[in-house]
């Protein structure tokens, strides 16, 4: 298997005008520090992928899976709760704010599909994760140092169990390895946004708080490519990138998302639970 | 073939110095899952530090129709036993 | 269906296992020396192991049994699997997860349990599928607001626990075994669902509506979780010298009114039964008639969303048997090229 040279990502000088109304931020109100902001697309991140792995609980294809996917889900939503907590009141983030303010990836709120397509999301996102809190140990903020340190032992897993399905459904049936191709066929797009760096993003990372994840992209797209290689599928092709999760411009299934997850608090917003 | 996968036993050693115990079965297609589900069920309330998977149809167990000849013999054999000997108490460490 | 009056049919019902008894005396088959020797062991209150010598009606009730507390733990994380996507804080997010993600090992194993016995797990799974197999009447009952995840966990888990205490020295060792894990778990199950309750009890009036409505809608089907009276029970007896049940349903029935009457004080909940009262003489609440027509009809499949749960337990296995082939494909060729 070859593999692609990846996309390269030089900032907004490369992306036309429709493309710039993405990549421009859409947040309301005042700029929040780059440290908030930071721990805002961390946090978003875990989430909501916590939210779709949720989904799935009670519909796995046999028990046991069904338990290794809520432990996933499990581990997101405590990341989610200490960094959101971090960044301020981690219920009022999470339940009150609207599309535009959330700072995922755009590849995390992709739906579940079927379990190929939910273990190429977690494929593709986890070894991002893995590799970014591997290096988020040795940040300059005490908070993300102890937060990674924890969480990169939860993630390391997550990483050997996607590459473990992967490669199942790679390399097993004529079924399996099409739907797994599928499914890394619709992830694939949003590779490009995790190794992009805006301003704020790049204020962090020259406060020594974040990390830059152009650092690791060729060690990334190596190990893609390595478990892609031991699951027999081939990478699919690379296409102009689709940005703007981390600016607030998101996919049309945030919306709905958000419109389930916060429905109770929304409704009865006087209401403590 | 079959819709479920082959069943695996599973051990648990709760801290270091201990021996690994039985806790249970799970069902997966090889090792690795098996260790992964093994984790993935029985180790959630840090139950424990070292995991082992067999798979089920591999252990080999006696017969409870054998139980007497096999293990009813060992009764009579008290003098194996350390209280079996009278010391007198005075007579320390022994 | 016979015309025949429900309460005259033969039910084996437990606590999570009812179904319509079709056994015929198989016991008087058995070799009576070996039956003697069983029955004087379980009398002893001794343990009896996956290949020690067993009647063959006391491995068939024991399946039975145990599978179907399996499928109540399967089918029970679809009522409140339903509220996982929209747990009001990320706390109760984390929460709910968690229990029901303990449901599915609980499932997973009982399952393991009763395979012991000789049935695989897809034959069980496949009997539930097909109708054959039951699992308890509770779970098919709909959640329709967030109230009743704390009402389930409240009385649901409350009187499932009431029930599975005593099972932890039921005479199988692999389903003794299974319980004591089981029961360990559960503990916080009822505790959450009671914290539910006193969130909502103390909080806005809309909240107070949701707990009393789910309150109203979850007493008596709890209620019933205990089985049929005693006196309509045929099997009883036969469970209690087996040791696969260890108190009678209205004893264990009226153990729950007690501890939960008081409960529902502390929440001002009003217990919708206005027959409730407390009787003096003989320590404990009186309480009014269940209906029992409702019961037998939820049993037959008649519950209000009995097809739905039914459907999705068969969507995911269905889903799901790609996944399944494919992994054990995936291992018979790592195999083949190993011995290659």
């Amino acid at each position: 298997m070859t593999q692609r040279s990846p996309a390269k990502a030089e900032g907004k000088e490369r992306v036309g005008a429709a493309v710039a109304a993405f990549w421009a931020p859409a947040f309301a109100g005042e700029r929040l520090d780059f440290r908030t902001d930071y721990l805002l697309r961390l946090g978003d991140d875990a989430l909501v992928l916590g939210q779709r792995v949720g989904e799935w609980c009670g519909h796995g294809p046999v028990l046991e899976v069904d338990i290794s996917l809520a432990n996933l889900a499990l581990d997101l939503i405590g990341q989610a709760t200490l960094l959101l907590g971090e960044s301020g009141d981690g219920d009022k983030l999470a339940f009150h704010r609207d599309v535009l303010d959330f700072r995922n990836c755009l590849l995390v709120e992709q739906p579940n599909g079927d379990f190929a397509q939910t273990i190429a999301r977690h494929l593709l996102y986890t070894i991002w994760q893995h590799m970014l809190l591997q290096r988020l140990q040795q940040s300059s903020d005490q908070f993300l140092r102890e937060f990674a340190h924890k969480a990169v032992k939860e993630v390391a897993y997550h990483r050997e169990l996607a590459s473990e399905w992967t490669i199942r459904l790679g390399d097993g049936t004529e079924e399996s390895a099409q739907r797994m191709a599928d499914g890394l066929e619709w992830n694939w797009r949003f590779i490009p946004e995790l190794f992009e760096v805006d301003e704020g993003l790049q204020q962090a990372i020259d406060a020594g708080i974040a990390v830059d994840p152009r650092s690791f992209e060729e060690e990334y797209r190596a190990a893609i490519a390595a478990v892609l290689a031991q699951a027999q599928l081939e990478a699919p092709a690379d296409q102009r990138p689709i940005l703007g999760g981390r600016q607030g411009h998101h996919s049309e299934h945030l919306g709905h998302l958000l419109a389930v997850m916060q429905f109770l608090p929304r409704a009865y917003s006087d209401a403590k639970w | 073939m079959s819709s479920d996968w082959p069943l695996w036993e599973v051990f648990v050693r709760s801290k270091g110095g201990l021996s690994h115990r039985h806790v249970g079965s799970v069902h997966a297609p090889d090792a690795e899952l098996a260790l992964a589900h093994a984790r993935d069920t029985y180790t959630r309330r840090l139950e424990g530090v070292s995991l082992w998977v067999v798979p089920s149809a591999d252990i080999v167990a006696s017969n409870p129709e054998q139980a007497g000849e096999l293990f009813e013999p060992a009764q009579s054999k008290i003098y194996r036993h350390p209280t079996f000997y009278d010391i007198p108490d005075e007579v320390k460490h022994i | 269906m016979p015309f025949e009056p429900e309460h005259r049919r033969r039910y084996i019902i437990h606590m999570y296992t009812t179904e319509l008894q079709k056994s015929a005396k198989i016991e008087n088959l058995e070799d009576p020396k070996l039956l003697e020797a069983f029955e004087a062991r379980v009398a002893a209150d001794e343990f009896i192991e996956p290949k020690d010598w067993m009647p063959e009606a006391y491995r068939r009730t024991l399946t039975r049994q145990i599978s179907q507390h399996a499928h109540s733990e399967i089918v029970g994380m679809l009522p409140e699997g339903n509220w996982i996507t929209r747990a009001p804080s990320l706390r109760r997010k984390a929460i709910l997860l968690a229990k029901v993600q303990d449901e599915a090992g609980h499932g997973l194993y009982l399952y393991c349990a009763a395979e012991t016995l000789g049935t695989s797990r897809e034959q069980m799974i496949e009997a539930l599928h097909s109708g054959k197999a039951k699992y308890s009447t509770i779970f098919n009952y709909p959640t329709l607001t967030w109230a009743d995840i704390g009402a389930i966990g409240w009385l649901v888990d409350g009187a499932a626990i009431m029930n599975q205490v005593p099972l932890q020295r039921t005479s199988y060792g692999p389903y003794a075994r299974a319980m004591v894990r089981v029961c360990k778990e559960e503990s916080f199950h009822q505790r959450q669902g009671y914290e539910i309750m006193i969130a909502l009890a103390n909080g806005t009036a809309e909240q107070k509506r949701m707990a009393q409505d789910a309150f109203n809608r979850w007493w008596w089907p709890s209620l019933m979780m205990f089985g049929p009276p005693d006196e309509n029970s045929p099997n009883t007896a036969q469970s209690m010298r087996w040791r696969i049940k260890r108190e009678t349903n209205d004893e264990l029935r009226q153990k729950f009114v007690d501890i939960t009457v008081p409960q529902a004080d502390f929440l001002s909940l009003t217990v919708p039964d206005p027959q409730l009262k407390w009787n003096e003489e003989k320590g404990g609440y009186d309480f009014g008639e269940i209906d029992w027509e409702e019961f037998y009809a939820v049993v037959r499949g008649e519950g209000p969303v009995a097809k739905e749960r039914m459907k999705a337990r068969r969507d995911a296995w269905q889903d799901g048997a790609w996944v399944r082939e494919a992994a054990a494909v995936h291992e018979e060729k790592r195999r083949a090229r190993k011995a290659a």
